[in-house]
C-alpha cells in the first residue's frame, strides 16, 4: 500500500503477514513511485496493521532501502518494528567487499568462451607439467632415490589387484559370452562355428581383455585415487607433506602408478582367461563343441605374441589410469564438491586416455605387422 | 636493529589471481618471538601463513629466513630451509591413513638416520609431550578434534623445529583446552627455544603469549599496526586496533554501530 504524505514523503504502509512461505513481494510499484516526478523527499513506513513477519520483510526493506539510497532519497526507518530495524542495521554493518562480488559477476558469452579457452590451455599445460614431473620422479625411482612407504604400496597392490578380481571376472566372462554369441550367429551361416574359439580367443587376448580390465580399473581405482588425493587436499594433508619437504609426487603418486602398472598385466591375463571361458561356455552349451576341441582351437589361434602384446597394453593403460586419477585428485579444489568433480573427471580422463591409447596401439601394431 | 631477525617479510603483496588480498606487508620476526598475526575473519591471515611456508607464491615482495632469500630459492633449497619449520594447520591435517605414531614418525624416518625402534621411541615421547601418551596406535578419526590438534602439534615438533607456525591453534576448542594449548606452546617455546608465529583470534591467547604482533586490516588491505599486543592495546593510535584488542570484536560490526 503506497501513498504520499502532505510533505512529499513516500509512505509505505505494510499490512498483513510477511512470510517467506508466501513468497517475496515485488518492489516494482515502490520503484515506480521512487522514479516518479516530483521524486519523494523521503521514504516512511507505517506498520500498525503488520501482523507477523520474517526475512521476507527484511529482504524487501533492504531492497527498497538500496533503491532509494541509489536515487539519493532518505529512508526513515523509525516506523518499522524494532526487530526489523536491528536486522537491517546488522545487514548493512559490514561494507561489501567490492571485488569479492565482482569476481563472480555474470560474464558475457564472449568472455566465457575466452576464459574457457584460456583455462583449457592452462589445464593442458598443467597436465604436461605433471607428466614431466612424474617422469622425472620415475627417473629417480630407478636410481633408488624415491621415498614412499612399502606398506602403502602393498596395501595399494591389494586394493587394485586382488580386490578387483570379482568385478573383472564378471565383466570379462560376460564380454567373452557376448563375443561368442555375436560371432556364432555370423559363423553359423558358413557352418564354421568352431572358429568362434579363434574369434573370442584372439579378440580377448589381443585387445578386449586389456581394454575391459582398463575400463573397470578406471572406474574403480582411477576414481578412488582422485577421491583419496582430493580429500587429502581438502584436509591439508598434502600441504603438510609439502612443507615437510616430502614430495606428494613421490609419496603418493609413485606407489599408485607402480601398483596399477604392475597389477594391470596380471589382471589382463586373468581377464583373457575369463573371456575365453565365457566363449567356451557358449561353444559348449550352444554350439555342441567339446571342451577339448574348443581348448585346442583356442591354443592354436592365440600366439604368445598376442598374449604379450595384450599385457603390454594393459601395463600402459595402468600407468595412464593412475596418472589421470592422481592428476585430477591433486588438481581438486579444496571443497567436498571439488572432490566430487575431481572423481568424475578422473574417470572421464582415464577412459579418454585409455581409448586413445588403444587406437594408437591398433595403428602401431598394424604398422609393425604384429 | 636489536636481536637477530628470524623471518623478514619485505614489501609483500598477496593475491589470488586479480584479487589483491593484502599489500605492502613489511615486518620482521625476531628469534624467540611469539609473533601473533591478528585481523578479522577472511582478511588473509591463513594466506599470509601459507606464503611464509611457501605454499603460495607472493604476487610481489620477498620473504627471508635469516639472511637467506626464501622467495627466490629453488625447490631443493626451500625444502632444506623448511626442515627447521614445524606447522600446525587450522584443521590438524594429520595423515588420515596413518596412526598417530606413524604420523609423528614419518618426518623422523624421512630426515633422520634413526633405527625404527628409536623412531618409535621418539614418536612416543613427542606424543606424551602433548598429553597423548598411550594413543600411539589410534587413527586420527578415532580421537577428538582437540586431540587431533595436539597430535598435529606433536608432528609439528617431531624434528625439533626452530620455527613453529600455528594457524588458529585454539579454534574449536573449549576455553580450558585452549588455555592448556597456550601453556603447551609457551612451554615448548621455553624448552626448545623456538620462534613461534601464530594466527589467532583469541584475545586471551594474544595477551597471554604474544611478544610481538601485526594487525591486518581488510579495508585498507594492509597491516595497520605492529608491536607487542599489550602495547598496541594501550597505546595504538588506530581505533580499529584498540577496539579489536579491547573488546575482541571481529569484523566491522562494532565500528559502524
Ligand atoms: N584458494 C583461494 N582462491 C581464491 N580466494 C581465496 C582462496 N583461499 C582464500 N581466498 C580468499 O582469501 C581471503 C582470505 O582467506 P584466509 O583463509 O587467508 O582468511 P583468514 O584471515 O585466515 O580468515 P579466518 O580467520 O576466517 O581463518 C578470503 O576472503 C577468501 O575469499
Ligand atoms: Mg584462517
Amino acid at each position: 500500500m503506497l501513498g504520499r504524505t502532505a510533505d512529499g514523503a513516500l509512505l509505505i504502509r505494510l499490512a498483513g503477514a510477511w512470510r517467506l512461505s508466501g513468497g517475496l513481494p515485488d518492489t516494482a510499484p515502490v520503484e515506480r513511485e521512487l522514479a516518479a516526478t516530483p521524486a519523494p523527499r523521503e521514504v516512511n513506513f507505517e506498520t500498525s496493521e503488520l501482523e507477523e513477519w520474517d526475512s521476507a520483510l527484511v529482504t524487501f526493506l533492504l531492497r527498497v532501502t538500496e533503491r532509494s539510497r541509489g536515487r539519493g532519497i532518505d529512508v526513515d526507518r523509525s516506523g518499522l518494528p524494532a526487530g526489523a530495524q536491528r536486522l537491517l542495521t546488522l545487514a548493512e554493518a559490514v561494507a561489501e567487499k567490492e571485488d569479492a562480488r565482482a569476481a563472480q559477476a555474470d560474464a558475457s558469452l564472449l568472455e566465457r568462451i575466452g576464459s574457457r579457452t584460456i583455462s583449457a590451455g592452462t589445464s593442458l599445460t598443467e597436465m604436461l607439467a605433471f607428466l614431466g614431473d612424474a617422469t622425472l620422479t620415475f627417473g629417480r625411482l630407478l636410481g633408488g632415490g624415491v621415498r614412499f612407504r612399502r606398506s602403502d604400496l602393498l596395501l595399494l597392490i591389494q586394493q587394485v589387484g586382488a580386490e578387483a578380481l570379482g568385478i573383472v571376472s564378471l565383466i570379462c566372462f560376460l564380454v567373452g559370452l557376448i563375443l561368442a554369441f555375436v560371432g556364432a550367429a555370423q559363423l553359423q551361416q558358413f557352418g564354421a562355428t568352431i572358429y568362434v574359439a579363434n574369434l573370442v580367443g584372439v579378440a580377448m587376448v589381443r585387445d578386449v581383455g586389456a581394454l575391459m580390465a582398463a575400463i573397470v580399473m578406471a572406474g574403480r581405482s582411477g576414481a578412488a585415487f582422485a577421491a583419496e588425493l582430493g580429500s587429502m587436499k581438502v584436509t591439508q594433508e598434502i600441504d603438510a607433506l609439502t612443507t615437510m619437504g616430502i614430495s606428494p609426487l613421490e609419496f603418493l603418486v609413485v606407489p599408485r602408478i607402480v601398483a596399477l602398472a604392475s597389477m594391470m598385466p596380471l589382471l589382463c591375463l586373468y581377464a583373457d582367461f575369463l573371456g575365453i571361458l565365457g566363449g567356451a561356455f557358449i561353444g559348449i552349451t550352444m554350439l555342441d563343441l567339446s571342451v577339448v576341441t574348443y581348448a585346442q582351437q583356442t591354443i592354436e589361434a592365440v600366439t604368445l605374441g598376442h598374449l604379450l602384446g595384450g599385457m603390454f597394453k594393459a601395463f600402459v593403460y595402468g600407468i595412464l589410469i593412475a596418472l589421470a586419477g592422481c592428476l585430477r585428485g591433486l588438481q581438486a579444489t579444496t571443497s567436498s564438491s571439488g572432490v566430487g568433480i575431481a572423481t568424475t573427471s578422473a574417470v572421464v580422463t582415464s577412459i579418454v586416455f585409455v581409448i586413445s591409447a588403444c587406437g594408437l596401439f591398433a595403428v602401431v601394431f598394424y604398422a609393425l605387422g604384429l | 636493529m636489536p636481536g637477530d631477525a628470524h623471518i623478514i617479510v619485505r614489501d609483500l603483496t598477496m593475491a589470488y589471481g586479480d584479487f589483491v588480498l593484502m599489500r605492502d606487508l613489511d615486518f620482521r620476526v625476531e628469534r624467540g618471538d611469539i609473533f601473533v598475526i591478528m585481523g578479522g575473519s577472511g582478511c588473509g591471515k591463513s594466506t599470509l601463513l601459507r606464503h611464509l611456508i611457501g605454499l603460495n607464491e607472493p604476487a610481489k615482495g620477498e620473504i627471508f629466513y635469516g639472511r637467506e632469500n626464501f622467495t627466490s630459492a629453488d625447490r631443493a633449497r626451500r625444502v632444506e630451509l623448511l626442515r627447521s619449520v614445524g606447522v600446525l594447520y587450522q584443521s590438524g591435517a594429520l595423515w588420515s591413513s596413518m596412526t598417530l605414531a606413524e604420523n609423528v614418525a614419518l618426518p623422523l624416518q624421512e630426515f633422520t638416520d634413526l633405527r625404527p625402534a628409536q623412531i618409535r621411541e621418539v614418536a612416543s615421547l613427542k606424543l606424551s609431550l602433548v598429553g597423548l601418551r598411550g594413543f600411539e596406535d589410534y587413527y586420527p578419526y578415532q580421537i577428538s578434534g582437540g586431540m587431533q590438534k595436539r597430535a598435529g602439534l606433536a608432528r609439528a615438533i617431531a624434528l625439533d623445529p626452530e620455527v613453529l607456525f600455528f594457524d588458529e591453534p585454539s579454534a574449536g576448542l573449549d576455553p580450558i583446552s585452549s588455555k592448556r594449548l597456550d601453556d603447551l606452546i609457551l612451554e615448548l617455546r621455553e624448552s626448545m627455544g623456538a620462534t613461534v608465529v601464530v594466527v589467532t583470534h583469541e584475545l586471551a591467547s594474544i595477551f597471554a603469549i604474544g611478544t610481538n604482533s601485526i594487525f591486518l586490516d581488510p579495508e585498507t588491505r594492509t597491516m595497520i599496526a605492529s608491536g607487542p599486543p599489550l602495547e598496541l592495546r594501550d597505546r595504538s593510535q588506530d581505533p580499529k586496533v584498540r577496539e579489536f584488542l579491547r573488546r575482541g570484536r571481529i569484523g566491522g560490526m562494532e565500528e559502524v554501530a
